[in-house]
């Protein structure tokens, strides 16, 4: 019979020991779990990103249900523990249950601290620990309003900088001078603030707090000097006390937090604790490098390593503020037996100080640029002697010996236990070795063997550099082609960067990604910005600003200036009241030229600018709306007359044709993208050299894809036969969905498809019908935000300037 | 509209609008007898005026990406620089620039001071 092993607390150290037992030692107990909070292991650090919007909870989360079911771990959610029996080896939960254990392991974490000001319980005094107080946040914010955070340590500036991207109006309060005053010195703080600053938030330091003051909820805040701050919401991050309450009452040794030895076990052999709660050598941690090691320990304990031991841990932390550049490490208060190394750029906004003591570094603080984080913490923890590279040591790792600047030397010089990922405890060799022995491929691989960048994602350039070096040419194209002069990064580092570093804006791509220019280029720009909408539908604002003329106007320019106007005709056909509103425009505006396109429908040319809302409301009225003539979007769905009246049609081709155009118009596309039905083999609507076409058979509906007619002229493959309409539909739009999240800006579908492999394509979108009904709902989803005209949201006086002179000089004054 | 010119020190500058007017990374154009004229506005609020015509073909650099201090023409893509009107890169051509201010968040142009068109 197993033993049975009982774990008080589900937090993300819990998890991590239950992975690392399950992987030595997955026989060796019956596992029961008793989470306090009602769900499953979350990433709780991650709560900052879910807080700004930037993440969903599901994205957070670690172990989901079937984690637990699938390795036989009984979970009791929402079932806290209320007393230890450690003489009859029992707990007790909240709901009067007894369960016996051979081991227990005491996870219970920390409660963030309240300070008991009066006041302190009003309705909108909310802590920033789990999802329950982010939800709470949520629906404070979602009324707007004015936020105060109390404490300016790392939690409540990443609270403030959450709530402010919620739209509050955020004031933190410090009681110290400086904000973060155990991670920054004087000057980086101040840079750290007046970057909050910039950003509007206020900071106020040596703010110490006196009441909370409201009669139903909260109102305002009272300083001890007397001011008075209006609030609608009043968020404690001041601090976490470990709960060791339980553990207490039961009789074990406690402290601060709950005492474990290096063996992580309690007062009681039978008992060991990790995480927030426990205190090792004097020291109570709050980061997660540090618990992630100690749970190491723990999984090897319960397997039966006796040399396993736990010996404290140096740690390093980073501001989780998208924007924000900051890592400090080690201890850098001043003293007279230390010196330091400062490095700064004031225009540039860089920051970077060395404490230096007996030639080792003994402590870093970098704002700005962050690059060489990992490589002083390295230098740090090793306690290795700089004298050979003082001259240039704040420079860097690229200049220490005289290196060349090739970024593959920077981490091949890294020694095998340099940490790569600080937030799980990844070194060098670990990745490399499993990159070798387990045979990885790519990035995914590596996060879930190794769980390198599978956290916060910052060591994520570091991994893929890991892997290059591994794997050389079979891990990369031989040659990457950047996107323009403004990256080394080609188009498809860059999609995948913008999903990995969770980036929303142009601006942020170009900060993380580290743009050689301030602002882009013509060619980088409307590709981020297509990317940026394709990744993150709803939640994006389209930059019109960064769309070619033709897009943002939504009519071709010409060669004269003047514009040409396409409403849409769907599948081709139209009827006596749109061309009487076409030819009355014609006639209104006085437009030179009428012209039938190769899309079957009509153009009109010659519009000046400030006609287009004009011509538009008058082709509205009519029921015509844009065509997009002028988009890397769809165009149109060309067909021929299939059972409707022709003697050899097989399928209603005109009404699937119909069908198609009115799905899928107004979705955005890496490249234009022309389709077209034919009702017949004879494919009188040219439907095999379309990006998507469809041949009627008698049986149903052949599916043709990456044709070309254009500067090339190439014939369609066949992806499929479906039998069906609504099959005809899933399996094209599945197929445009796919082609929006991999294609290149610019990339027509038929390179695409040569570029990534027709079987490769088949076996995402025909062989996997659950990819292919995700793709489809996916691409629902994203016409939800974009499947609208253009033209009706001008005539409705939208960005009406566009379309105006600002100024009309009407007099001779201005050319002499 | 018709804006009227205010005379300070000897130059005349003409009011023609408030900076807001102009998106950032954009640009409006001012209707003239000879002409339109393009005032750009950079990310980083700075305004600039340039005849609206390419020096290629004569495209309307005023519907062009603005990026950096840079405009690409929206018809051959032309690079030109808002700070001097000069083509980059390996073409050659220059359109003229005139003097445009902003003070209190309303844009001048300078009236007697621009030079007719270059052709």
């Amino acid at each position: 019979m197993k033993n049975r092993l009982v774990v008080v607390g589900n937090g993300m150290v819990a998890g991590r020991v239950l992975e690392h037992l399950l992987a030595s030692a997955p026989d060796a107990y019956q596992i029961t779990v008793f989470n306090a909070e009602p769900r499953v292991n979350y990433d709780r650090i991650m709560l900052s990103p879910v807080l700004s919007g930037e993440k969903t909870y599901a994205d957070i989360i670690i172990h989901d249900d079937d984690w637990y079911a699938e390795r036989g771990i009984t979970l009791h959610k929402g079932q806290k523990i209320i007393a230890i029996d450690k003489v009859m080896k029992t707990v007790t939960s909240v709901d009067g249950t007894i369960t016996a254990y051979d081991k227990l392991l005491i996870a219970t974490g920390s409660s963030p601290i309240v300070i008991p000001v009066p006041g302190h319980d009003l309705p909108g005094v909310l802590t920033y620990r789990d999802l329950d107080d982010v939800e709470a946040m949520f629906a404070s914010a979602a009324k707007g309003g004015r936020a105060i955070v109390i404490g300016g340590g790392l939690l409540g500036l990443e609270a403030a900088a959450g709530l402010m991207a919620r739209g509050m109006a955020v004031t933190v309060l410090h009681l110290m001078p400086t904000i973060m005053e155990r991670q920054l010195d004087t000057t980086a703080a101040f840079l750290l603030q007046r970057e909050f600053e910039t950003r509007g938030i206020k900071v106020l330091t040596q703010a110490d707090t006196k009441a909370i003051l409201g009669t139903e909820r909260v109102e305002a805040v009272e300083l001890k000097d007397g001011s008075l701050l209006p609030a609608d919401m009043v968020v404690m991050a001041v601090g976490i006390r470990p709960n060791v309450a339980l553990a207490r009452e039961a009789g074990l040794a406690v402290d601060r937090g709950i005492a474990v030895d290096d063996g992580m076990a309690t007062s009681d052999p039978d008992i060991l604790s990790v995480g927030e709660c426990v205190e090792h050598r004097g020291v109570c941690y709050g980061l997660v490098a540090p618990l992630y090691e100690m749970a190491r320990v723990v999984a090897a304990r319960l397997a039966g390593n006796h040399q396993a031991i736990y010996a404290g841990s140096t740690t390093a932390t980073k501001l989780k503020v998208t924007g924000i550049d900051l890592y400090s490490s080690g201890d850098f208060s001043e003293g007279v037996d230390r010196e330091e190394i400062v490095l700064r750029d004031a225009a540039g906004g860089i920051y970077k100080r060395l404490v230096i003591k007996n030639d080792q570094i003994i402590g870093a603080v970098l704002y700005g640029d962050t690059r060489d984080g990992a490589w002083f913490f390295d230098l740090l923890k090793r306690g290795a002697d700089i004298s050979g590279m003082r001259d240039t040591l704040i420079f860097g790792q690229q200049y220490a010996g005289g290196s060349p600047l090739d970024p593959m030397a920077a981490v091949a010089a890294l020694p095998d236990d340099s940490e790569i990922c600080g937030c799980n405890g990844v070194c060098k060799g670990t990745i490399l070795s499993a990159i070798a022995t387990q045979h990885l491929a790519n990035l995914g691989d590596v996060r879930s063997h190794t769980k390198a960048s599978a956290s916060c994602g910052s060591c994520t350039g570091l991994v893929e550099q890991l892997l290059t070096l591994s794997l050389g040419e079979a891990y990369k194209p031989a040659t990457v082609q950047p996107i323009c002069s403004c990256t080394e990064l080609g188009h498809d580092d860059v999609r995948r960067l913008i999903a990995v570093k969770q980036l929303r804006t142009i601006p942020a791509v170009m900060q993380e990604l580290e743009w050689k220019t301030s602002a882009g280029c013509a060619k980088c720009r409307p590709a981020l910005n297509f990317y940026l909408l394709a990744k993150w539908p709803g939640q994006y604002r389209d930059d019109s600003q960064s769309r070619f003329i033709n897009e943002r106007v939504h009519a071709n320019i010409q060669k004269d200036g003047t514009y040409s106007v396409v409403p849409r005709m769907w599948g081709g056909m139209t009827n006596a009241r749109e061309l009487r509103a076409i030819a009355d425009t014609v006639d209104k505006f006085s437009v030179p030229a009428v012209k039938v396109t190769g899309g079957q429908r009509i153009d009109l040319l010659g519009i000046r600018k400030e006609d287009l809302p004009a011509v538009w409301a008058d082709l509205n009225a009519a029921g015509l709306v844009s065509g997009h003539a002028y988009g890397k979007a769809l165009r149109t769905v060309k067909t021929c007359v299939g059972t409707d009246w022709c003697r050899f049609g097989t399928q209603d081709s005109t009404g699937l044709g119909i069908r198609i155009e009115k799905f899928m118009w107004g979705s955005w596309t890496p490249a234009k993208v022309k389709m077209a039905v034919s009702g017949c083999p004879r494919n009188c609507a040219e439907a095999t050299c379309k990006d998507v076409g469809v041949i009627c058979v008698d049986s149903g509906y052949d599916i043709h894809f990456a044709g070309a007619a254009g500067l090339d002229i190439k014939g369609t493959e066949i992806l499929c036969h479906v039998d069906t309409e609504d099959d005809a539909l899933e399996m094209i739009v599945a197929l445009v969905q796919l082609y929006r999240e991999q294609g290149r800006y610019l990339e027509r579908i038929y390179k695409w498809a040569k570029r990534t492999g027709i079987q490769t394509i088949k076996d995402q979108i025909v062989e996997d019908a659950e990819k292919r009904k995700m793709l489809f709902d996916r691409f629902v989803h994203s016409q939800s935000f974009s499947q609208n005209d253009p033209w009706a949201e001008r005539v409705a006086g939208n960005q009406a300037h566009e379309f105006r002179p600002m100024a009309d000089l009407a007099f001779e004054g201005i050319a002499q | 509209m018709n804006a009227q010119p205010t005379t300070a020190q000897g130059t005349e500058w003409i009011d023609i609008g408030r900076l807001d007017d102009i998106p950032q990374q954009g640009a409006r154009t001012v209707r003239t007898p000879d002409g339109d004229i393009a005032i750009f506005r950079t990310r980083d609020d700075q305004v600039f005026a340039l005849w609206d015509r390419c020096p290629h073909k004569g495209g309307p650099l005023s519907q062009g990406i603005v990026h950096g201090h840079a405009v690409t023409c929206p018809l051959h893509n032309w690079v030109i620089s808002l700070e001097n009107g000069e083509a980059q890169g390996a073409d050659n051509g220059c359109v003229h620039r005139l003097r445009v201010k902003v003070e209190a968040g309303r844009v001048f142009l300078e009236g007697a001071a621009c030079p007719a068109k270059a052709a």
